[in-house]
């Protein structure tokens, strides 16, 4: 029963921030209804008990991908009442190709329903936690994927950064090649001071 | 009880209002990125609720190769976005095609 009722409260909470997200005026409130999103989209996840995916949800998405978002929308200085203008003019075309596709899901959903399910249909009992299954699963099998999934992130990581960085002409930088190229003889001096004489530098 | 076909109903709302986002903000594209970034979310309903409904936790692990995809596309679009907006002063994509050449 309370998961049924969380489920709907979640669906529905889901579904009515997708919804703003798409027709907030203020693109600040678009990222903080995705996050919302994302948040009861992770309570989804987190009923049909893929608890790992749903924290991830949480982790990746709203702490990192939906904070770059709001990051981008406030440090660029848009005027988004500019951009909104098609808005309108879009709407009918819009909401046209989304009921044909969603009309299409929808077939497409049930002719799935009228043929038979292939694969294991009953849920595997296992006495294992879902963390340690997927843990399992993705450390053996999924290996190589895990890897190439590690290497798309350090790609993306570089390419952000050489795209956005920028050699500013007013910023003295360091200079690399004349701090190695520094000898000791050049630097540094020993010293016999005599007494009351002190040091000539 | 709730079945495979809620979840598969609630991934694909969640996915026409994705397409829908991108085409009603034709001009904005930190909200197409958004809109984007609701698809992909409702792919992964959808690859969660199979995997949990049919047993088997591969739909899990390529849930989170998903993900992963995610962030790198919105990485790499924020910053396309952000070097855009410095040579141009806006982020209508209207006028993208002056990227060219």
């Amino acid at each position: 029963m309370i998961a049924i009722l969380a489920f709907y409260l979640f669906a529905t909470l889901t579904i009515a921030s997708a919804v703003l997200v798409i027709f907030a005026r203020n693109p600040v409130h678009s990222v903080l209804w995705l996050i919302m999103a994302f948040f009861n989209a992770a309570g989804l996840m987190l009923i049909l008990g893929a608890e790992f995916i749903a924290m991830l949800l949480v982790i990746v998405y709203v702490g990192a991908v939906a904070v770059l978002f709001l990051f981008i929308v406030m440090m660029l200085n848009i005027d988004f009442a500019a951009l909104r203008s098609g808005f309108t003019r879009n709407l009918p075309f819009g909401l046209m190709v989304a009921l044909v596709l969603l009309a299409e899901i929808i077939v497409a959903v049930s002719a799935w329903k009228a043929g038979p399910v292939t694969g294991g249909a009953q849920p595997a009992a296992t006495t294992q936690a879902n963390i340690e299954a997927i843990g399992e699963l993705l450390y053996t099998r999924y290996l190589f994927p895990f890897e190439i999934a590690g290497l798309i992130l350090l790609v993306a990581m570089i390419g952000a950064i050489v795209l956005t960085h920028r050699r500013r002409a007013d910023v003295r930088g360091q200079k690399v090649w004349k701090q190695v190229d520094r000898r000791p003889e050049d630097s540094i001096r020993n010293m016999q001071p005599t007494v009351g004489e002190g040091v000539k530098l | 009880m709730i079945g495979l076909t809620h979840y598969l109903a609630v991934s694909a709302i969640l996915f026409t209002l994705g397409v829908l986002g991108i085409f009603l903000n034709r001009r904005n594209i930190i909200l197409m990125l958004m809109a984007i970034e609701l698809i992909l979310l409702s792919v992964n309903i959808n690859l969660v609720a199979f995997s949990a409904f049919l047993g088997d936790l591969t739909g899990q692990v390529f849930a989170m190769f998903v993900l992963t995809v995610a962030a790198a596309e919105a990485a790499i679009g924020l910053a396309i976005l952000v070097i855009f907006f410095r040579r141009r002063g806006s982020i209508a994509v209207d006028d993208v095609n002056r990227m060219r050449g």
